[in-house]
């Protein structure tokens, strides 16, 4: 029991935290579940890749999948599962929802107040850099394989090439349509790479 | 009766903007406008530029924010829970049913070679998106130092190894936004002072 109640704290914290949107909220949940030990890292990674490529809010199916793997944990069913999933996105749903009933019903001018876009003139700057500071240790993490200083560190050629192409496909990209390239192409795209370079080679 | 109708068909619009929807809350934003602006007239174009600066400066996921707001301007609180079931619920569903085969699905080697390749993929697409979102900034200092601050330290925190939860950097952020808000609201006053005293002495 005692783990439902911090699932649904830990997500509750992490909804009512979370700015800028699913990547803002990345940077938030891979702290709090990385130092839990919720998920190893290679399992964060993959179930942000399944959040990307599918429909609906980033957040929604983190906190959903990783609630799900929790409840399964825990109880060994499927409906343990469930139970979990439903905790979770709950969890996460909450904060922004009464957040935005007080703003609609009550405060109508909550976010005009000086004193709110003072507190979230210092907030913005700060999550972009969280949402970089997360792509490049990710970065370091699948090319060198840092994550932490006393871990060692373990070159990885093949995912420095894959990233090279990748690199070179969003530019391309970029140059010709004058747009940036959808995540979900990129993933798409990275799949064969993955399966040619560490199962072929 | 024509209450429940309505609440229904609230819900069944938020469901379809839930499913068919990829790629985050910006990407739903530009649905919303074309469901429930152009098609459904639900909402006027001010209150749709309304919605999106107030989503976008409230924590939690856009679309759940985008959800009960328009759930409330079309149907009060009942309006808003509707709303907010519609759009979180396609995604539920449908990472509910992955997460049960998601194990065995990774044991595939094959599969399990191309999340490598997808890992990598992940982290390239996250450094993007926040890049992007830095260009869509303006670039006074206060932005570029707080930005550049965050990024050296969360770096150096995990490659040494301390913990130090992202959580703490967005509050120590908002604390300095309203620090620097002081000094300058209290610097202005000391100078519509002097240049009052300045005019009293003329």
């Amino acid at each position: 029991m005692p783990l439902l109640l911090d699932l649904f704290l830990t997500f509750l914290k992490i909804g009512a935290i979370s700015f800028g949107g699913g990547y803002g909220m990345i940077s938030v949940l891979k702290d709090e579940v990385l130092k839990k030990g919720w998920l190893t890292y290679h399992e964060l990674m993959n179930f942000i890749a399944v959040s990307e490529s599918t429909p609906g809010p980033i957040a929604i199916n983190m906190a959903t999948f990783i609630g799900y793997f929790k409840g399964y944990s825990l109880f060994g069913t499927v409906l343990g599962g469930f139970l979990g999933a439903l905790i979770a996105t709950c969890a996460v749903v909450l904060p922004a929802f009464i957040i935005m009933l007080i703003i609609v019903s009550l405060i109508k001018n909550l976010l005009k107040f000086k004193g709110v876009q003072a507190f979230l003139s210092g907030v913005r700057p700060v999550v972009i850099g969280l949402i970089i500071a997360t792509g490049l240790s990710m970065i370091l993490a699948v090319i060198f394989g840092i994550t932490k200083i006393s871990g060692g560190f373990s070159f990885d050629f093949k995912s420095l090439i894959i990233i090279t192409i990748i690199f070179i496909v969003w530019l391309t990209y970029k140059l010709i349509k004058k747009k940036n390239i959808s995540p979900i192409l990129l993933i798409v795209i990275s799949a064969p790479l993955g399966i040619v370079f560490y199962g072929l080679l | 009766m024509n209450k429940l109708k309505s609440l229904l068909s609230l819900f069944l619009t938020m469901f379809k903007i839930g499913l068919f929807t990829f790629g985050g809350g910006y990407a739903m934003i530009a649905i919303i406008e074309r469901e429930l602006v152009e098609k459904k007239g639900v909402l006027n174009k001010d209150e749709y530029l309304d919605i999106i600066s107030i989503a976008e400066s409230t924590p939690g996921p856009i679309a759940v924010n985008t959800a009960t707001f328009i759930g409330y301007k079309s149907g009060g609180f009942f309006g808003s829970v509707f709303a907010t079931l519609g759009v979180v619920l396609p995604s539920f569903i449908i990472i509910f049913i992955i997460s049960i085969f998601f194990r065995a699905f990774l044991s595939i080697k094959v599969v399990a070679y191309a999340f490598k390749g997808i890992e990598v993929a992940v982290a390239f697409i996250i450094l993007t998106a926040g890049i992007k979102l830095f260009n869509g900034i303006k670039k006074t200092p206060f932005n570029i130092v707080l930005m550049a601050l965050t990024v050296v330290s969360v770096i150096t925190c995990s490659v040494f190894a301390i913990s130090f939860s992202s959580i703490y950097y967005i509050l120590i952020g908002g604390f300095i936004g309203i620090v620097f808000y002081i000094i300058a609201f209290i610097r202005e006053k000391k100078f519509e002072k002097k240049n009052n005293d300045n005019g009293g002495n003329k």
